[in-house]
């Protein structure tokens, strides 16, 4: 078969199981473009930023499991990338980034739109090719597919020179992959899983802390299974919420630095930190030196670096964490074991939780904290996703919203990129079209991409968005008052802010404002059950923080607030 | 302290460029470098001295592992390897000095590769520690120019 370089890369994505792609078109990815035109499996999504077109393909790949595609032409196009390529780079998110570059006889000169988008990114990938043959088209995105899917997902970077994609090739789809240097190890090893299995049954006072790597190799049934089947108490990064149900008995709340008190007190006390798809971040631990001081760790995680590289491992078990637990469980059932000699424990938990619930502020304003458990309550029996900005909002809604099961919270949360919560809700939305995705955003963070307001408005996305409205970069507010002084500086929103209902009613989309507790329910109602994409301006209480809170650098156990 | 790494990559453009990256990224001094292909073209071995100052070594080959061009790594202690270095040095002679610098060379089995009225082209094989004693002796003849590969390795016996 005779395609086109620009052919073989649509028809290798069709083989690939490409459905949506998300992207803004130019100069150097005309001939791509064109043959995206003529493929009927393919639905190009125009955005109107291509950070946004990152972001939406990061939080497509979140939702659906499946590899997120986004696309950009030479660059500033792909430098616009930059962002939405190192976000899923922290975050572990498989995406596959289709550039345009500058034709191969020109590349160097400093042509017009060149940028070294391999280069650039290259501190911020899991791999990445600049194709300079249009034959390799067809094996290269397979390989590119097979590495940004398996293993520790990531994002991969395909570097198009425009000549090349109007080259004619025969093509043909390779049957496999074969990659020397890509081997992930996939099982564990048994003997460390029955190490493992050792300290569990010895340890009388556990605690299972789970990441976002559990979302990604889908092992939150396998979670629930030992939670339950042992009576582990379960703690949970922002990565890794929804991952273990909110609203169950042994669910702690989560880690860190605006965690729980339950759950920092209990990492604080444990003797046994069973760790599984985490990468012990500061935000989460807190002072590492005295981190978890009374257990020792079993880690389980699919990425090797992984281990060892922030706390000291007793147990390390390199491997994917669904089949690592499932092997685990399977020896647990096997020889009916049983576990009691932890309960005085699980009852602690139970009284700690009793002692520390996550409280609204007492209050007659409108809060955040309320607003965003109202949406919460309103919300829970839908098939809801919630996307994020990042800031106070962020960490309220990790508190707040009660969530069920994985890939339904999707936040950045290694980059901390504001602005990824309005790119996220469309590519969550379009990954899936029946659920009811709720982008509850920050006035400043939605600053930073409203222009998507246009994509949603094109495509009819019902994407709901509530802007957590308290005219401030609230979370640097925060900071500024408790470590600063409060001299407040460089923060304020309140000028130069959009009203943000005209300006949604001005891309077509329909908006509202609430400011007060007595119209929240209806206000809440008509948004949820309104049909197409709803704004809807929550203009709460201006100066509140988020608590608990652990000071950066601090140990778990220095608490602010929450008792 | 310093280790020296053998590292088997894929021979591509741009392989180099991830691998110093990395170190860069990670916090890590590579000391000395040396690639160029082995007896397969398609691959291509890099013999890095890096500066561990305290850091564990073990991050730095788990993230080397993780690129997918990098096929294998060895780490090598001192007594596990043959290593050499070859320098190329250009010092300034005259009449009366030439013989003396002629007779040093000949100590350190080093060959003149190139002469004229005012300076010698000296070549010299050896371990870093031979090279820097060839150096400091030619010193005070005034050196022209200096170039070191860099460290290359492969493993004693069997291994």
């Amino acid at each position: 078969m005779k395609l086109t370089g620009a052919e073989a890369v649509v028809k290798s994505l069709e083989l690939l199981g490409v459905t949506d792609i998300f992207g803004i078109p130019g100069g150097a990815t005309l001939p791509l473009t064109d043959a995206l035109s003529r493929t009927e499996k393919i639905k190009y999504y125009l955005m109107r930023h291509e950070q946004c077109a990152a972001h939406a393909a990061d939080a497509y790949a979140r939702a659906t499991g499946k590899v997120g595609v986004c696309t950009a032409t030479s660059g500033p196009g792909a430098t616009n990338l930059v962002t939405g390529i190192a976000n899923a780079y922290m975050d572990s998110i498989p995406i596959v980034a289709i550039t345009g570059q500058v034709a191969t006889s020109v590349i160097g000169t400093d042509a017009f739109q060149e940028a070294d988008i391999t280069g650039i990114t290259l501190p911020i990938v899991k791999h990445s090719y600049l194709i300079t043959d249009a034959n390799e088209i067809p094996y290269l995105f397979a390989e590119a597919f097979h590495i940004a899917s398996t293993g520790r997902p990531g994002p991969v970077v395909i570097d198009l020179p425009r000549d090349v994609q109007n080259q004619v090739i025969n093509f043909k789809f390779p049957e496999k992959v074969n990659l020397p240097g890509y081997k992930p190890t996939i099982r564990g090893h048994t003997r460390q899983i029955k190490l493992a299995l050792e300290e569990l049954m010895k340890s009388e006072k556990p605690v299972m802390f789970i990441g976002g790597g559990v979302v990604l190799s889908n092992a939150h049934q396998e979670v629930k299974k030992l939670a339950e089947n042992f009576r582990i108490p379960v703690a949970w990064t922002l990565m890794g919420k929804g991952a273990f149900p909110d609203n169950h008995e042994l669910n702690m709340g989560m880690i860190g630095m605006h965690g729980t008190r339950t759950t920092n007190t209990a990492i604080m006390n444990c003797d046994l930190l069973f760790a599984v798809g985490v990468r012990f971040d500061d935000r989460a631990t807190g002072n590492l030196k005295r981190f978890a001081p009374h257990a020792k760790i079993v880690h389980i995680d699919i990425d090797p670096a992984e281990i060892g590289k922030n706390v000291k491992v007793d147990v390390p078990i390199v491997g994917d964490a669904a089949i690592v637990l499932r092997e685990l469980n399977t020896m647990i059932e096997n020889n009916n074991l049983k576990k009691t000699n932890h309960l005085a424990w699980v009852e602690q938990v139970f009284e700690w939780k009793k002692k520390w619930p996550l409280k609204t502020p007492d209050s007659t304003d409108l809060t955040p904290q309320f607003l965003i458990s109202k949406i919460s309550k309103a919300a829970n029996d839908k098939d809801l996703i919630i996307t994020t900005g990042v800031g106070q909002h962020q960490m309220w809604s990790a508190q707040f919203i009660e969530l069920n099961g994985p890939r339904r919270f999707i936040t950045s949360g290694g980059l901390g990129t504001m602005g990824f919560g309005l790119p996220a809700a469309i590519g969550a939305q379009v990954g899936k079209p029946n659920a009811l995705v709720i982008d509850i955003d920050g006035d400043g963070s939605f600053q930073m991409v409203l222009q998507d307001l246009g994509t949603i408005a094109r495509y009819n996305l019902p994407v709901k968005v509530v802007i957590i409205n308290n005219r401030y970069l609230g979370m640097v507010r925060q900071w500024q008052e408790l470590f600063f002084g409060k001299r407040y500086y460089a923060v304020d929103l309140e000028k130069g802010s959009p009203d943000f209902v005209k300006l949604s009613e001005a891309y077509g989309i329909k908006a509202s404002v609430v400011s007060s507790v007595s119209e929240l329910d209806e206000k809440i109602d008509e948004m949820i059950n309104h049909r197409g994409p709803y704004v809807l301006d929550a203009r709460v209480k201006e100066e509140e923080n988020v608590f608990p809170m652990v000071p950066a650098g601090a140990s778990l156990d220095e608490i602010i607030g929450g008792d | 302290m310093k280790h020296t790494l053998s590292v088997l990559v894929e021979n591509k453009p741009g392989v180099l460029a991830r691998v110093a990256g990395l170190f860069r990224r990670r916090g890590f001094n590579i000391h000395s470098l040396a690639v160029a292909p082995t007896e397969n073209p398609n691959l291509s071995r890099m013999t890095i001295v890096v500066d561990l100052e305290g850091k564990p070594l073990e991050q730095v080959e788990k993230q080397l592992h993780k690129l997918v061009n990098v096929l294998k790594i060895q780490d090598f202690l001192p007594h596990e390897a043959v290593e050499r270095e070859l320098a190329l040095i250009k010092v300034h002679s005259t009449k009366e000095t030439r013989a003396e610098i002629i007779q040093i060379c000949d100590i350190f089995r080093a060959k003149i590769v190139d002469v004229s009225q005012d300076s010698l082209a000296i070549e010299v094989t050896g371990t870093e520690d031979k090279i820097d004693a060839i150096v400091s002796l030619l010193k005070p003849y005034r050196i022209i120019d200096l170039a070191r590969t860099g460290k290359v390795a492969v493993s004693r016996g069997r291994k």
